[in-house]
């Protein structure tokens, strides 16, 4: 058993007393509580920490501090409070935090709230256990201080204490009030992995339910009394700035109340989205493009190549790769290309704002609320903590609404203020042209990579060079993410490279470029996977090695890696023959990647048809991820993460011609299909590791197992995505 | 004034005629359950029903909706709709779960013209509805399964 003594005590002990005896609960109660208890009736929710809230009719409602995307946080953060405070699954109630760096904070992230890098589990899985097993641990306190009897002849079951010698029971709900007077246990007993009830076990979804009958509340579906709709007329090109409004065309239009400038364009504020749509249609601006960005992307890939032939910042170097590459037998060099990507998620960007005496309050699917606590409040010239925020379901984000200039939620604040005479809430919407057109792209990235073989085909020698924007740079993250000039974001997957090498050099270039950049689901990792585990592959293939063999030797001292690798290709049936399909080429890859502390090795199959387009039929997928907290959950992410990278190497590329995006709807940015979704399987490796991350590490292994599958049906290597398919054509 | 049933209730709306019933089920009358994402019929989560076929709300004006029955996710209550949403809970389909409305919709209308559909008939009929999470493999599976539960 663990002993855990719990580090946050102090703070909470501390609070308490400022607050004085008897204030403690409230403290605790989140938004909404108050409105909650209101409806309860007699008796107090017990509330013994900042996550739990045990109300007499025996309902456990969870505070999840992170964003529910769809990742599945509002049920995995659940499970553990459920395990160690031993409550039926029936009974928990969900509900988000309000936003609060000093309650809520990640723990990974230092004194900020928010939701990324695959952290939410893995910061959340002493702490929510903990915030169960002393909830638990004051309720049999109050059994044993009401039966007089000593707290160690207790027991709980089902979220009742029992004291079985004498057969008397309490539910939760009855001790509540008891609870709430009992001192706080210095350390609890977190419980051993085998007495787990919850944890590892499947678990279903505390949201499915209202996700399939329409009742499930995004920001976007929130209507305040008076609510007003704002959209934004943006510039056609990142840094244009307003220079003249015409504005009585749009004003004219029914339901339309005002058009202002804001920072970031000019908004068109009505009754409702279709008004506020076709007033910002009839909005005629003119932009003074001074200085704004002109990129074209041909003319950026060629400088990107040329860059590609110029030293960088060294990111990693070990032995001497130029002298090895040299004496190598076997020299290999290829070029990978990747291009700006759009999050795209299904719910555009959108919130809500209003405006109050003392403050505001924001409804938004909040990805960083500390952050954007700090952008509201610096525009309305108030403190954080009178920004109160309200997180809401998102749906869908990727890393888009994890925003350090909290873009989105400053317009609508500059909005908001703008029309502050107008008495109104304001909902801000994205159309889906705005979300394609405005920018938090996937940097465009190139790399050029270089290996080398000796006479017995062993790999002696890497070197690879990047060249693409900084996502940290001139952010909030740049201290913590910017090392020696690098941005950890760029080179993450090739800096740390799992394979034994002896000599290895990596270096970047970061060109500044005026096209806003952002993490997109796995970050780095999107194009270092591709590039070094494609490039692996074509050194196998020149040692006259199994690609799966060559990458095991290579990972002999990485077992984690072998362990999901072995197992990948085991339930895929590595080696043995896929069966033929008349009409089509058949093949398969294999990849391995380490991200955000997991690892996961994926099979793609592919049948390649003779105009060169192609299917994949199924992947493979192991992962692991140390305690596997809910292994149908995990599955599913990585299931997304499949069908999220496979969206991207078959489809997905935002270009720009004189500096304005070329696409601007599903159309011409389409995204992938159902009839385009492969056959998944997961397989989890049993760990009882830590839990790390499982929304992102899906998705890195796919675009690489896919083009070494390509290349298995019909010897042609597909280096830049998306896939080019005419180039997999019959001879 | 454009009169029309939602969930088998009569409305009638002053709204220009270009409006698109996606916003006026949104926005008029508070029926949130049906999504915007693409406005333009690309992605299928607008879905609703008009006189029983599926149609894409975000491109059908609210005139096209005059006399007409609508029914939106809230109003759905057939056994088809049922037996979906049993079936998208039971294998906990949604992640972000922002499309699913719309993919339910669409299932509903296969399944009533379609009650054993082959996963190729579920691609085909589903094909229009975008999901960014990628939960298809668990909509056929669902779909499968809504389709069998319907036999038995």
């Amino acid at each position: 058993m663990d002993k855990i003594i719990d580090p946050t005590r102090r703070k909470f002990l501390k609070t308490s007393a400022t607050l004085g005896a008897g204030l403690t609960i409230a403290f605790y109660l989140p938004v909404g509580a108050a409105r909650m208890m209101a409806g309860q009736g007699a008796g107090k929710p017990f509330a013994p920490n900042a996550f739990i809230r045990i109300a007499p009719d025996d309902t456990v409602t969870v505070i999840v501090k992170h964003l529910e995307m769809g990742q599945g946080v509002n049920t995995g953060l659940p499970t553990l409070v459920a395990e160690e405070l031993d409550v039926p699954w029936e009974k928990i109630r969900v509900e988000s935090a309000p936003a609060d760096a000093k309650l809520y904070n990640n723990l990974l992230w230092g004194p900020m709230q928010g939701t990324g890098g695959s952290t939410a589990m893995a910061n959340s899985f002493d702490q929510m256990r903990r915030a169960g097993a002393t909830a638990r641990a004051m309720l049999i306190a109050a059994a044993a201080d009401n039966w007089k009897v000593d707290a160690s002849t207790l027991a709980t079951q089902n979220g009742m204490v029992l004291h079985r010698a004498s057969g008397r029971k309490a539910s939760y709900g009855k001790l509540a009030d008891k609870a709430a007077t009992m001192p706080q246990p210095a350390e609890v007993t977190l419980k051993s992995a085998q007495d787990f009830k919850y944890i590892g076990k499947q678990f279903k979804r505390t949201d499915s339910k209202a996700k399939s009958d329409g009742s499930a509340l995004f920001a976007s579906d929130l209507r305040l009394p008076g609510q007003l709709t704002a959209l934004i007329a943006r510039p056609p090109l990142f840094g244009a700035k307003v220079k003249r409004i015409q504005a009585d065309k749009a004003k004219a239009v029914p339901g339309v109340r005002a058009v202002v400038e804001v920072p970031r364009g000019v908004a068109v504020i009505a009754t409702d989205f279709w008004s506020a749509k076709k007033g910002r249609d009839a909005l005629q601006v003119e932009w003074d493009e001074t200085g704004a960005e002109r990129v074209s992307s041909a003319a950026q890939r060629e400088h990107y190549l040329e860059l590609l032939k110029q030293p960088g910042m060294v990111a990693r170097n070990e032995g001497d790769a130029a002298k090895a590459l040299g004496e190598s037998t076997k020299k290999l060099e290829a070029t990978f290309e990747f291009p700006y990507l759009a999050h795209a998620p299904m719910e555009p960007i959108n919130c809500v704002v209003k405006l109050k005496e003392n403050g505001c309050e924001i409804w938004a699917g909040s990805q960083m609320q500390t952050g954007d606590q700090a952008t509201a409040a610096k525009i309305l010239g108030i403190q954080p903590e009178q920004v109160q925020i309200h997180t809401m379901l998102a749906g869908g984000s990727f890393g888009r609404r994890a925003n350090p200039t909290s873009d989105y939620i400053a317009e609508a604040v500059s909005v908001a203020k703008a029309v502050s005479h107008l008495n109104a809430p304001i909902r801000l919407m994205w159309t889906r042209e705005d979300d394609i057109h405005g920018g938090y792209y996937r940097p465009m990235f190139v790399h050029a990579v270089s290996g080398g073989l000796d006479e017995q085909g062993n790999l002696v020698t890497w070197s690879q060079r990047l060249v693409g924007q900084s996502i940290v740079a001139g952010t909030a993250f740049e201290g913590g993410m910017v090392k020696d000039g690098i941005d950890m974001t760029s080179v993450e997957g090739v800096s740390n490279l799992a394979y034994k090498i002896p000599n290895l050099h990596v270096e970047l270039h970061s060109p500044k470029l005026g096209v806003p950049v952002l993490w997109w689901r796995s970050v780095g990792h999107t194009h270092t996977a591709f590039s070094t585990e494609v490039f692996i592959d074509e050194l196998a293939v020149a040692a006259g090695k199994d690609p799966y063999e060559f990458r095991r030797s290579l990972l002999a001292h990485q077992p984690r890696h072998i362990g999901v690798l072995e197992l990948a290709a085991a339930k895929a049936g590595w080696g043995k023959p896929l069966a033929p399909k008349s009409g089509v080429r058949r093949g398969r890859g294999i990849a391995v990647h380490e991200s955000f502390h997991s690892f996961t090795a994926e099979v793609a199959e592919v049948s390649v048809r003779p105009d060169g387009s192609f299917s994949v039929d199924r992947v493979v997928c192991a992962v692991d991820c140390g305690v596997a907290v809910n292994p149908d959950q995990i599955g599913a992410q990585m299931e997304g993460g499949i069908g999220f990278a496979l969206s991207a190497a078959l489809h997905s590329a935002i270009t720009f011609k004189d500096g304005r995006v070329e696409q601007s709807n599903f159309n011409d940015y389409p995204l992938l299909r159902i009839s385009e979704m492969p056959q998944v399987e997961v397989h989890i490796v049993p760990s009882q590791a830590a839990p790390t991350g499982v929304g992102e590490p899906g998705v890195p292994p796919l675009a690489p197992a896919v083009a070494n599958a390509l290349f298995a049906a019909t010897g042609k290597r597909l280096r830049k995505l998306p896939f080019e398919t005419f180039e997999l054509r019959s001879a | 004034m454009i009169s029309f049933f939602v969930n088998d209730k009569p409305h009638s709306i002053d709204a220009a005629p270009d409006t698109p019933l996606l916003w006026v089920l949104r926005d008029n009358l508070g029926l949130t359950g049906t999504k915007y994402s693409c406005g333009v019929a690309l992605c299928g989560a607008c879905t609703v029903h008009l006189n029983g076929a599926p149609v894409r709300s975000c491109m059908t004006p609210i005139s096209a909706a005059a006399g007409q029955k609508i029914t939106t996710i809230e109003g759905a209550k057939s056994k088809a709709v049922k037996a979906l949403q049993d079936a998208w809970v039971k294998l906990d389909v949604p992640q972000c779960g922002y499309c699913q409305s719309g993919q339910i919709m669409s299932a509903a209308a296969l399944l009533a013209r379609n009650p054993h559909p082959t996963d190729a008939d579920i691609d085909a009929a589903l094909d229009g509805n975008l999901c960014r999470c990628a939960t298809y493999q668990r909509i056929r599976a669902a779909v499968h399964q809504a389709a069998r539960s319907m036999k038995g």
